[in-house]
């Protein structure tokens, strides 16, 4: 289970630029380091992130293993229409976890 | 770290010349309490203090999710202790605490557990297992901004100096105390750290040097793994009287969890 929180407005203006917050619960574990007994641990990360904007993405992002556990996420986006934001996060095996909010502009 | 303890251990030597453990220290006088938040960088505590991007809330949201979730063999924690854990309010501030059918002294993490034995038909959770930690996060969140205050009279008394002699005793290849850390010491510099008054206030919390979040006993064990003494296992007695011991010592504090520390 993967907690996903989202910050972003409901409603917004036409045109107005909106901020968009995403933070998911992952370890980001590196690959490089070690355990107690000292064997590798083996690397476990998010590679991808996409924001869709009622299905066109508007925001995506390749991580690599320098990124913090819990990625945390800030980026803005013009608000043009009504619709949904889905935001998915995809590791490296591609399992993928997302989440929805919803829009309103005026 | 490594490094870090070896300095002070030259410091406090030179400067600092404790007697034996005799049992006859002075506490952390009462007028000085001070939480461990005021001995963090800015950054940090903007972290701790911001309702979205403070990381600890992830595991309180998962909590909040596994409260109201019914169990196979008995019913959710939220249909006894109400919706939202309406009826556990501030219950958090109160822990460790006296268990009565047990007759033990019980922390957060022991009293959740005993609640999925007995009621929810549930096997208890490993320490540190992210189930606990969320239960833990989501019980402590619900007491934020309370008065720590414990019960440390009658039968909880012989925990209480358990854990305080614990405090006081040195220990590990460097022969420190946690009073010498915590009572002597705090507000010096351990290279890039202030020490703290050492206070479990803030925990469960996140930790940025663990990129995760964790128990007060996950923290205790790395303070007795920094001295060179061998760390007590999760979930064992003297942690839990320890932690009386703390929780009494920091009275006047008011509950951080979900906090963040360096
Ligand atoms: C060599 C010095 C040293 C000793 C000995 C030591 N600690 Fe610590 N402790 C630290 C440092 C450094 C930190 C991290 C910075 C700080 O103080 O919050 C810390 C942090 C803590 C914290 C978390 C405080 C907070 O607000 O996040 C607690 C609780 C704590 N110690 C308890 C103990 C206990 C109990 C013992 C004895 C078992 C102990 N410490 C022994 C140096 C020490
Ligand atoms: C069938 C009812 C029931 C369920 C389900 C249940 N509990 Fe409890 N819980 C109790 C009772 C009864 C007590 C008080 C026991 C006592 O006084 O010794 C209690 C006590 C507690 C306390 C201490 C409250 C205080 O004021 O000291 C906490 C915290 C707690 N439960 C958390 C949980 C959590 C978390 C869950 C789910 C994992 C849970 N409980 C599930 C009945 C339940």
């Amino acid at each position: 289970m993967a907690v996903i929180r989202i910050s972003a407005p409901e409603t917004a203006e036409k045109n107005e630029v909106i901020e968009i917050k995403a933070m998911i619960q992952h370890p980001m574990e590196t690959g490089y380091r070690r355990d107690e007994r000292g064997d590798v641990i083996p690397r476990d990360i998010i590679t991808n992130f996409r924001c869709g904007y009622n299905g066109e993405i508007v925001f995506e992002a390749e991580f690599l293993p320098g990124i913090a556990a819990n990625p945390f996420l800030t980026f803005y986006l013009r608000a043009t229409h009504s619709g949904s934001l889905n935001m998915s996060w995809t590791d490296q095996d591609g399992q993928s976890w997302s989440a929805t909010h919803a829009l309103t502009v005026a | 770290m490594r490094a870090a303890f070896a300095f002070l251990l030259g410091t406090l030597a030179a400067c600092n010349p404790q007697p034996a453990n005799t049992g006859a220290e002075m506490d952390l006088p009462r007028g000085v309490v001070r939480s461990g938040y005021e001995f963090l960088q800015p950054e940090t505590r903007i972290l701790q203090d911001d309702d979205f991007e403070n990381p600890g809330l992830l595991w309180v949201q998962q909590g909040a999710v596994l409260f109201e979730t019914p169990m196979q063999g008995g019913p959710a924690c939220a249909s006894c202790h109400g919706e939202g854990g309406r009826l556990l309010t501030g219950a958090a501030a109160h822990y460790p605490a006296m268990e009565s059918q047990s007759g033990e002294l019980v922390n957060l993490e022991g009293r959740i557990n005993l609640c999925r034995e007995r009621y929810q038909g549930a096997p208890a959770l490993a320490y540190e297992s992210s189930e606990l930690l969320a239960l833990t996060a989501y019980t402590a969140s619900l007491a934020r901004g309370m008065e720590q205050s414990v019960n440390i009279t009658g039968a909880a008394a012989p925990y209480y100096d358990a854990g305080r002699a614990y405090f006081f005793a040195r220990k590990g290849q460097y022969n420190l105390s946690c009073h010498q850390c915590h009572d002597e010491n705090w507000g010096r510099q351990l290279r890039g750290d202030t020490i703290s008054q050492g206070h479990g206030n803030a925990f469960p919390a996140y930790r940025l040097e663990w990129q995760d979040f964790g128990s007060l006993h996950r923290r205790l064990r790395d303070c007795d793994s920094g001295i060179r003494a061998e760390p007590l296992p999760y979930g064992s007695e003297t942690y839990v009287a320890v932690e009386l011991y703390l929780a009494k010592r920091a009275e006047g504090l008011v509950m951080e969890s979900p906090g963040v520390r360096r």
